[in-house]
């Protein structure tokens, strides 16, 4: 018998215009001990079936077909204190956030004893010391010391331990956990996941993992189910699916997934669902300036650091710092693209601001074309440096003001430096428009009517406004979904093929890199530890660090290497 | 300018279509509070219209009219006045349309200096930060330290004191927009400055340092749009607020002058027979100072959910 069964679920949300299908006829079943992975991209309504089985659905969303239920009994039709009573006791759920699924006004003790009290009726001490026996459970040194502290002093990965800890308080036989470590680095989601895992064959708990992510339900769970657009297309074991996929859209998605072992020249497009858009590399190529490689570096990073305050103060001895950019040194010559990876906090994104100029190094230079760009003194040399750099964003959301229209933006670093004007501008940001495969009439919307990865054409287009020698990408696909990325990226990686882009490259996926970067330097805590060739870095890495990163990359085993792709 | 013609109606059709417009039609206190406004404000403007008498004419006065009851006919003049007449016959429907005028007026034209002024420094407060940021903020601190009434009226005293006696009555209007400007500009600041430094550190502003753009064209083109919506609200509310505290210096003696009644001027009058049993020189002028305030500060409260988007 099932933990749980999920019949032809679908949940309606009412707006103005339409009545919005976020899930259609969904079926999933968990058996106890079963990890039992939901994937798809964003929208798919994976979260929202999470949403669904605990009760937790946002208005104006309601059930409106279909039935779900614990064991034998229908859960679905509960009124909202039958619901509490289940959802507390029998179903738990993990969060992404881990910072914001504990409360920072009580210890952790207080949180974990007064949950164990409501749910499971036992008296102070018998309660205090489950609380401290589900912390060693989940691996947290030294729990009796631990038990008195508030979340904020625990790092994201332990205060994630917490959270499961929380979740394991009720003895419940279903967890639902809802991108689990998507905000975690690497390192620390592998080990979260191995806890899951361990956990559930354990207690025999059902868990439905939701993740957007290909590499931990390859790693991690016992059975799949594939959404696409609010309806299931495709469930079974899991290495069935990934291994044999049968649905089309299985096998784009699949095909999309930057793989660690291997290097491919471009990334298989997904097409699935007619959301391909061409980019015209050719006509872009057209129009740019044939330039004079210079000799030896094109960016050259000379022993730069970065400090932040730690502490403020108003007398120079009260002040604390911490380097985020530990004395750094490397060269980027012409057409190359230059990658930087590290774990968050390890000053990858620093040191991009620094060479770009939105932060002042505090000490070091950096120089350009053979010019000295870290000092505003020559005003000549900074207004060159300023049109031939530009920077792609992480946040597609974030990196467009949403008050200005797509052709102002377009338009801006153009009229800023003063190379068209007037009929000639407006011409110039159509034809860029045009050509990152958005058309002309995208010019005048605003940045709220397109998607993820079509904002983040918009700022492709921005950036080759001017015309620029070399571009900064800043985690630029880590917001998108995969296909998107193996659109962008495949994008950049024509740009720097095709007009001779020199690139640096930010980013903490390692399979990504390998597709993208020519050299890698790979950094810790504010200084690089190695430096290679990428083939050379992923075959044959020198430094202990940079080996322990590369074991934690999903494997991936279970993945079909050859996926036929279907033609549209 | 004939294709802006062009692309009025559309644009028109486009905000009656928007969810904004939706959510408006759809929320009762909206509506009322809204129409209240609306009804209000146009008596004021359209004063002269439906005015049966120039208040503030000494020659259309009558004092044979004094301390007529509503509806009921002079004792004198055999007259009658809607909501009555106040001790020197003027009629109280038309003193308060004319004197609600001033008040719009003080109120519309304090909250734009407060705005003014608090917007652009707290723009230049949250943008630029370190010392600036804390000489601004200090200054707003000690001014918040005292009930912003006490600050219109030390403002209102010193500025009469730089006015020449024969001008002062003219002047009273201005002196009063300028104390109540200056006495709440700083809940912009505040507000502003703090959503400026949320949107400075966006993307959308580095990627505009990025392209060379200086300090001052980044503040006003890129974070100013940015951060007018709760302006907008705090705008809504500080209006009804400022209509109240035009009202409160003007019943304390020290805004508008007789001869030119504002709404608190004439409370302030009628009070003084509110126990003689002439309520209706304080009842009616008192009615709509309420009214009007009521509905501006739910206009301004919905306007706050509305485009709010946590509570969307």
């Amino acid at each position: 018998m099932a933990l749980l069964n999920i019949r032809d679920l679908t949940v309606e949300f009412p707006t103005r215009r339409k009545v919005f299908k976020a899930v259609n006829a969904a079926c999933l079943t968990v058996e106890p001990g079963e990890i039992h992975g939901l994937v798809g991209e964003s929208g798919a309504g994976k979260s929202t079936i999470g949403a669904a089985v605990m009760g937790l659905l946002e208005r104006p969303g309601h059930i409106t077909g279909g039935t779900i239920a614990y064991r034998e009994d229908e859960i679905s039709g509960l009124d909202d204190e039958a619901m509490r009573k289940l959802r507390g006791r029998k179903i738990s759920m993990i969060f992404q956030d881990p910072l914001t699924s504990l409360n920072p006004l009580f210890t952790i003790r207080q949180q974990l004893t007064e949950t164990i009290i409501a749910n499971l009726k036992v008296g102070k001490v018998d309660a205090d010391a489950r609380a401290l026996a589900l912390l060693q459970r989940v691996d947290i040194p030294d729990p009796e010391t631990r038990l008195d502290q508030y979340p904020h002093q625990f790092s994201g990965g332990m205060r994630q331990r917490v959270v499961i800890a929380l979740a394991l308080c009720s003895e419940p036989e279903v967890i639902i956990a809802d991108e689990p470590t998507t905000a975690l680095d690497v390192a620390v989601q592998a080990q979260i996941l191995e806890l899951i895992r361990d956990l559930a064959v354990e207690r025999q708990v059902g868990v439905i993992l939701i993740t957007h992510d290909m590499g931990v339900i390859a790693d991690t769970t016992d059975r799949v189910t594939v959404m696409y657009d609010g309806s299931v297309v495709e469930s079974g074991p899991t290495a069935q699916v990934l291994g044999q996929p049968e649905h089309d859209y299985t096998k784009s998605l699949i095909a999309a997934v930057p793989r660690p072992n291997r290097k491919v020249h471009r990334f298989p497009q997904v097409s699935y669902g007619g959301r391909m858009t061409s980019f015209a590399i050719e006509e872009i190529a057209k129009g740019w300036p044939v330039r004079e490689a210079p000799e030896g570096a094109l960016v050259s990073v000379a022993g730069v650091t970065k400090r932040f305050a730690e502490k403020g103060g108003l007398l120079p001895w009260q002040r604390r710092h911490f380097k985020a950019v530990d004395d750094v040194s490397f060269d980027i010559v012409p057409g190359e693209v230059f990658g930087v990876v590290g774990e968050s906090g390890s000053g990858k994104s620093t040191i991009a601001r620094v060479i770009s100029g939105l932060y002042r190094a505090d000490g070091g230079n950096i120089y350009f074309d053979g010019r000295l760009v870290s000092e505003p003194s020559d005003k000549e040399a900074i207004r060159a440096f300023r049109q031939d750099i530009q920077m792609i964003f992480q946040d597609p959301y974030s990196s467009l003001n949403p008050r200005m229209r797509v052709d102002d933006i377009v338009a801006e670093p153009i009229k800023h430096h003063g190379l068209l004007s007037g009929h000639a501008a407006k011409l110039r940001v159509g034809e860029l428009l045009e050509q990152v495969g958005l058309g002309a009439d995208a010019a005048a919307k605003y940045p709220h009517e397109f998607s993820g990865g079509q904002r983040q054409r918009i700022s492709i287009a921005r950036a080759l406004a001017t015309q620029p020698k070399f571009l900064i990408c800043d985690e630029p696909t880590s917001a998108l979904d995969v296909s998107i990325q193996a659109q962008i990226l495949n994008i950049l990686k024509d740009l720097q093929e095709h007009l001779g882009l020199t690139m640096l490259f930010i980013s903490h996926d390692l399979p990504v890199v390998r597709q993208m970067c020519d050299r890698v330097a790979v950094m810790k805590q504010g200084r690089i530890v190695e430096l290679q060739e990428t083939e050379a870095l992923f075959s044959d890495a020198k430094e202990n660090y940079t080996r322990e990163l590369l074991s934690l990359m999903p494997r991936m085993s279970d993945v079909s290497d050859e996926v036929q792709l279907p033609d549209y | 300018m004939i294709e802006a013609i062009k692309h009025a109606p559309g644009r028109i059709k486009r905000a009656l279509d928007s969810d904004f417009f939706w959510k408006f039609r759809r929320s009762p206190v909206a509506v009322i509070s809204f129409a209240a406004t609306f009804l209000l404000v146009m008596s004021a403007l359209f004063a002269p219209l439906l005015a049966t008498m120039n208040p503030f004419d000494p020659a259309s006065l009558n004092l044979m009219n004094g301390f007529t009851p509503p509806v009921t006919p002079s004792a004198f003049t055999g007259e009658t006045f809607l909501m009555g007449a106040d001790d020197q016959g003027r009629d109280v429907f038309s003193t308060i349309l004319y004197g609600m005028r001033i008040s719009l007026f003080v109120g519309f034209a304090a909250v734009t200096l407060g705005l003014l002024i608090g917007v652009t420094l707290g723009l230049i407060s949250g943008y630029f930060g370190g010392w600036t940021d804390t000489i601004i903020m200090r200054i707003a601190d000690v001014q918040l330290t005292f009930p912003s009434i006490l600050v219109a009226m030390l403002i209102f005293g010193v500025a009469k004191g730089f006015t020449p006696p024969e001008y002062r009555d003219q002047l009273a209007i201005w002196v009063l927009i300028l104390s109540i400007g200056l006495s709440d500009w700083v809940q912009f600041a505040r507000v502003v400055r703090g959503a400026t430094m949320v949107e400075k550190n966006k993307e959308y502003v580095q990627a505009a340092r990025l392209i060379g753009r200086g300090a001052m064209p980044i503040i006003f083109r890129h974070i100013l749009p940015n951060v007018l919506s709760p302006v907008l609200v705090i705008a809504t509310i500080s209006l009804a607020l400022a209509i109240i505290a035009e009202a409160t210096l003007s019943f304390l003696g020290v805004g508008a002058p007789p001869t030119q009644p504002s709404l608190g001027t004439l409370i302030r009058i009628g009070q003084g027979y509110l126990f003689s049993g002439e309520w209706w020189i304080l009842f009616f002028p008192s009615v709509t100072l309420l009214a009007l305030a009521l509905s501006v500060n739910l206009l301004g409260d919905w306007l706050r959910d509305a485009l709010n988007p946590k509570l969307r």
